[in-house]
């Protein structure tokens, strides 16, 4: 790992105005992703800015007809809490399925959404729920956030606050992961919302992606058959060592039949 | 060079490290607490955890610049002073759970966050999909998943003792 000055910011005026004074500086959260890269020098950040001392990055609460979870809220937190398991049971899941404990420890919901790996689960669950993503200058909807594959639509200086979720009647999810790297190789969230119906997938393609034959064959009757008969395209989608584009975009039907029964 | 201060095992330690420093180096090249291993380095194998304010974490993962201001365990700081074994090390040696023990540091500390994090006991699924972010590559897992199992009995009030494990 290159070396580098680390800063630990007490609010996010103070983060952003770090970030904005040096182009090369990089926030870190959870460091998850972030340290594994900078061992592998794969990065040169100049600074790192730690966020894990800003208390409004932090808390979950309902407001209105959503669920608002902080940037800083580690997964192993949204996998136990009683409001989010209340309020949207399938993300609780979810997130107690992202890598292993000790990654749940640490990882954060926002530095997951802000990285966004293609094999993250957060995306397919921010697309599929509408959820809105609360920066310290503007609100980003999840169809205008996830750019392509680890780019986003932040601003180099911009930091993701809190993300929303609208309360849903129900969702689901499912995924198959790789038996060697615990990523997924497919997933799929569905849920039927207040904005609709939502599909999110991610781990086929270089980015999470809404299904939108999927979403038309669910609003016009929510049941497994109805993804089954919907087939995804190859086209764009991730071939690799792992598994070719054709086996994936099986996989997404697949994951999304199994979404749906987890959804009820 | 950054200092930073370190409350590891109970005991405040001010160090200088870089920036770049990990919690795994400082515990091992500066505070000589080598029971912290370093097996893979790439946030796999497990066997550099400890805990951070009683959560398990990968040290290998972390800054210790970051760990600034938590309370840090190692696995030397388990077994109380007149050298008593924490339930989940005695575990580990009634049960055999150990053929090497290069990984064994790492388990027992996951091992103890992971029987915190559920009072109300658990399942042996349970106890095999927490051991996720540890990888043991002697024993095949079962005894350690016995160790586990019991060890929770004596630390969660179910037993008074380990049952004999000769069987």
């Amino acid at each position: 790992m290159y070396d580098f000055t680390y800063h630990k910011p007490a609010s996010v005026a103070d983060a952003v105005a770090i970030l904005a004074a040096d182009p090369d500086a990089k926030p870190i959260s959870g460091g998850m992703t972030l340290l594994p890269a900078l061992k592998h020098r794969l990065n040169r950040p100049s600074a790192l800015v730690d966020l894990s001392g800003i208390a409004e990055l932090r808390g979950i609460r309902q407001d209105g007809g959503a669920l608002v979870i902080g940037a800083m809220v580690k997964h192993y937190e949204v996998a136990t809490d009683s409001q989010v398991m209340a309020a949207i049971p399938a993300l609780a899941r979810m997130a107690s399925t992202i890598g292993d404990t000790q990654v749940r420890n640490r990882g954060t919901i926002g530095g997951s959404l802000a990285n966004n790996d293609p094999a993250a689960d957060y995306p397919a669950a921010a697309l599929a729920l509408r959820a809105t993503l609360i920066t310290d200058r503007r609100r980003i909807s999840a169809d205008d956030f996830f750019l392509g594959m680890f780019t986003t639509a932040l601003e180099p200086d911009e930091l993701l606050v809190a993300v929303s979720f609208p309360v849903p009647q129900k969702a689901g999810y499912a995924k198959l992961r790789n038996p060697a790297s615990r990523y997924a190789m497919a997933g799929v969230f569905v849920a039927q919302g207040p904005q609709g119906v939502g599909v999110g997938v991610n781990g086929a393609g270089p980015c999470a992606f809404r299904q939108a034959e999927m979403e038309a064959a669910l609003s016009a009757a929510w049941s497994v058959e109805s993804v089954a008969a919907v087939k995804q395209s190859p086209d764009e989608l991730n071939s690799d060592i792992h598994g070719s584009a054709e086996y994936r975009a099986n996989l997404v039907t697949v994951m999304a039949k199994r979404a749906v029964a987890d959804a009820g | 060079m950054p200092q930073v201060t370190l409350a590891v095992n109970g005991t405040s330690h001010t160090v200088e490290v870089e920036a770049r420093t990990l919690l795994v180096e400082v515990l091992r090249e500066k505070l000589r607490l080598t029971g912290t291993h370093v097996g893979c380095d790439t946030s796999q194998c497990g066997a550099c955890v400890v805990h951070l304010d009683g959560d398990s974490v990968k040290a290998c993962t972390i800054l210790a610049i970051q760990a600034e201001g938590t309370q840090i365990t190692t696995i030397e700081g388990l077994a109380a002073a007149d050298g008593t074994l924490h339930p989940m090390q005695e575990a580990f040696r009634e049960y055999h759970a150990l053929q090497c023990g290069f990984c064994t540091p790492g388990m027992v500390m996951s091992a103890i966050d992971l029987v915190q994090k559920h009072p109300q006991g658990l399942s042996e699924q349970e106890i095999r999909e927490g051991l996720e972010g540890n990888i043991c590559r002697c024993t095949g897992y079962h005894n350690i998943v016995k160790a586990i199992a019991a060890a929770a009995d004596v630390m969660q009030g179910r037993a008074g003792q380990l049952a004999s494990a000769a069987e």
